[in-house]
């Protein structure tokens, strides 16, 4: 017997299983559960506004939150940021933002791979977690994942109506669209930071020091 | 290995005092903070604990729905047995695709595997890049908590072993040190050729391995290097992304007190054309190394554990002598219990006597673990494996014979008390307790007053119906 093997038939053995492979009642039981996939109990919380509620959160995990009415309205916005937490005005974006007025905005942006010094990362968000203030990305050709972890920055473009109030529903959200999940999906509640130093929490340990969100509502 | 005479030289280490009174407070105080903001804690933990049952209950059915899944995405999935099978799999990969340098993130499993020197061995660089970790393989130390490996650290410690490591000026300031260590570990991350993360969770509906972590250490180990190697315990696997979910109300919440992590990261399958700067290569290693051996026992429901190290924060035990004394990889209440049946039970003797059982830790694990009847389950099995001293033995007999002649209990007890009584004197302390001198090494034991319960109680009694 090889290892899988031995390891396999020993589970059955303990849990006083008949030996050999699992019966077909034992893989349909596992199927039903699967095709069910029933949610737990959720928090409680009187929270009815999704976008209060995630700015709220976002806020209270250490990311900054601004809010425009639209898309074109988002390059002055990460203008205004930039200038005041003085940043430099050039990074990378992802290829779904390269069309936005990034020059007339006195920003100049790349639309490729990221590379080490880059100091700006501009993602979109698959949707967002009211719960928790969270922003989930998947990785892909056109959403590439080091874009949001490398520079010292990242700002996420967030479509208020991408806010879901759990992660079960940002679940339900990828089953619907996508299917199957990518090689990463990225839960992100706020800049990288440690506290392995005397539990005092230092921001900006291997990742962005800065998560900034920008909701077009 | 004998926590024992560790837990007494770790009492007297003022050092590692100070640096246990620091973190004490902070991981109490957070989540219990944590727990009170969600409203339903306790329904939240019931449904956690039942996760992880079903997925124990069915264990080799969800952990080959979990190949399956995994391997339709292109990854590689091993099974090993003992750590040195892990050590040897991640040479094998390492050799398959000439790996020279390797970047890790935190792994418990690893720990016990000691895959590091097994890599160092074989010419292989090894970069540890959770901060905790990174100062401790300076130190050539092992982590002494299971997330917060370097809580036995104090700054003066870290800011030593950065200038001897870096050459830098020396800083004592926390954001410093931190900064620093992002400045020498980056490069690291962007030319490794090879990433080893652990995983909290498997998830059987797709086939993917889960890392939570604060520090982005777990996405850049699981993002940059073109192999990426997760090794994790078999009984990791949970069934759907709704059990996650719920799991990851419970641990994040236990372990810091965050509501969630800065990063959770699933990883599933390898480069595509849907992700063309995915790693090329994802290989899964799932241990077992002494995990089966727990299903079907009474020590069962250990298992159930999602490493949040509630229960070592809380533990009075562990708050005192800190991680280190338990002597191998889990320390705490949790490595009382798992400890002896990874390594034997004649190997870690005094473990499962290494707590009060005051059930701190039954009371705050996040998946009901009831960790001081499980600890007791060991003690009798020591004593019926005659793996108790004799004096405690032939005490035990004693006291057994005496709790079974109820007049003759009455009596010793009696002159016991009597005996105590006179010995404390006026101070009515007892510095020294005759035969159980380890009892009041540490403090003094107050002198009973003299008369006993038995006698108390008949005296009440006569004393009502008069």
């Amino acid at each position: 017997m090889n290892s899988r093997e031995s390891i396999l038939a020993r589970i059955r053995a303990n849990l006083g299983k008949p030996s050999g492979e699992p019966n077909q009642q034992e893989i349909m039981a596992v199927l039903e559960y699967l095709n069910s996939h029933p949610s737990g109990p959720r928090p409680h919380g009187e929270w009815t506004d999704l976008t209060e509620r995630f700015k709220a959160r976002a806020k209270a995990l250490g990311s900054t939150v601004d809010e425009v009415v639209s898309m074109a309205e988002v390059p002055n916005a990460i203008h205004r940021y930039l200038e005041a937490n003085a940043l430099p005005k050039s990074g990378i974006c992802w290829p779904e933002f390269a069309e936005l007025t990034w020059q007339d905005a006195g920003i100049t942006l790349a639309v490729r791979s990221v590379e080490n010094k880059d100091m700006i990362g501009i993602t979109g968000t698959f949707c967002a977690i009211a719960e928790t203030g969270t922003l989930m990305l998947l990785s892909g050709a056109a959403t590439p994942a080091a874009t949001s972890l490398l520079p010292e920055t990242h700002i996420a473009i967030l479509d208020a109506t991408r806010i879901c109030k759990g992660m079960e529903d940002a679940w339900n959200l990828l089953r619907e669209e996508k299917g199957k999940v990518p090689r990463s999906v990225n839960f992100i509640s706020g800049p990288s930071r440690t506290a392995d130093i005397e539990q005092t929490i230092v921001i900006g340990a291997h990742g962005p020091f800065r998560v900034h969100v920008i909701v077009v509502s | 290995m004998h926590f024992k005479a560790n837990a007494s030289i770790k009492l007297k280490d003022s050092t590692l005092q100070q640096a246990m009174l620091k973190a004490k407070g902070k991981f109490v105080d957070g989540r219990a903070a944590a727990v009170q903001e969600l409203g339903n804690f306790e329904e939240i933990r019931e449904a956690g604990k039942s996760i992880r049952n079903r997925a124990l209950e069915n264990l080799d059915v969800w952990l080959l729905r979990f190949e399956q899944e995994a391997m339709a995405r292109g990854a590689v999935v091993h099974w090993a047995q003992t750590g040195e099978e892990v050590n040897r799999i991640v040479l094998d990969i390492a050799r398959q695709y000439g790996v020279k340098k390797v970047v890790k993130s935190k792994s418990m499993v690893s720990e016990e595997c000691a895959l590091n020197p097994a890599l160092e061995n074989a010419g292989i660089q090894v970069v540890e890049t959770d901060l905790g970790e990174y100062i401790l393989q300076l130190a050539h130390e092992p982590p002494s908590h299971i997330i917060a490996p370097a809580v036995h650290k104090t700054r003066e410690e870290v800011a030593d072993l950065f200038v001897a490591a870096h050459h830098t000026e020396r800083k004592t300031d926390p954001t410093a040190l931190a900064h620093e260590a992002r400045e020498v570990l980056r490069p690291h991350f962007l030319d490794a050729d090879m990433g080893i993360s652990g995983a909290n969770f498997l998830i059987a509906e797709t086939g993917s391995t889960v890392v939570v972590s604060n520090e982005g250490n777990g996405r850049m180990v699981t993002t940059l290097p073109r192999v990426h190697v997760a090794i994790t315990g078999v009984e990791k696997v949970v069934p759907t992304l709704e059990d996650f979910s719920t799991l990851l109300r419970l641990l994040t919440r236990s372990a810091t007190g965050q509501p969630i992590s800065n990063y959770v990261s699933l990883t599933t399958g390898t480069r595509s054309a849907d992700d063309p700067e995915a790693p090329e290569h994802f290989h899964i290693i799932l241990v077992d190394s002494g995990r089966t051996k727990l299903l079907g026992t009474e020590l069962q429901s250990a298992l159930r554990c999602i490493r949040c190290g509630a229960c070592m924060n809380h533990c009075p035990v562990y708050q005192n002598v800190g991680g280190h004394a338990y002597g191998w990889v889990y320390p705490g209440p949790i490595g009382s219990v798992l400890t002896p049946v990874y390594i034997g039970l004649e190997n870690a003797l005094d473990l499962p006597q290494a707590a009060t059982l005051c059930n701190e830790c039954g009371v705050v694990c996040p998946v009901k673990i009831p960790l001081p009847d499980l600890m007791r389950v060991l003690r009798e099995k020591q004593f019926e494996g005659g793996m108790r001293p004799w004096t405690e033995r032939l005490s035990m007999k004693a006291w057994r014979w005496t709790a079974l002649h109820p007049r003759a209990y009455a009596l010793l007890s009696k002159l016991g008390a009597k005996f105590l009584q006179i010995l404390g004197g006026r101070e009515k302390m007892l510095h020294k307790l005759p035969g159980l001198d380890g009892w009041t090494d540490g403090r003094d034991m107050p002198a009973p007053a003299g008369e006993t319960f038995r006698a108390a109680y008949a005296r009440y009694k006569r004393e009502a119906s008069e």
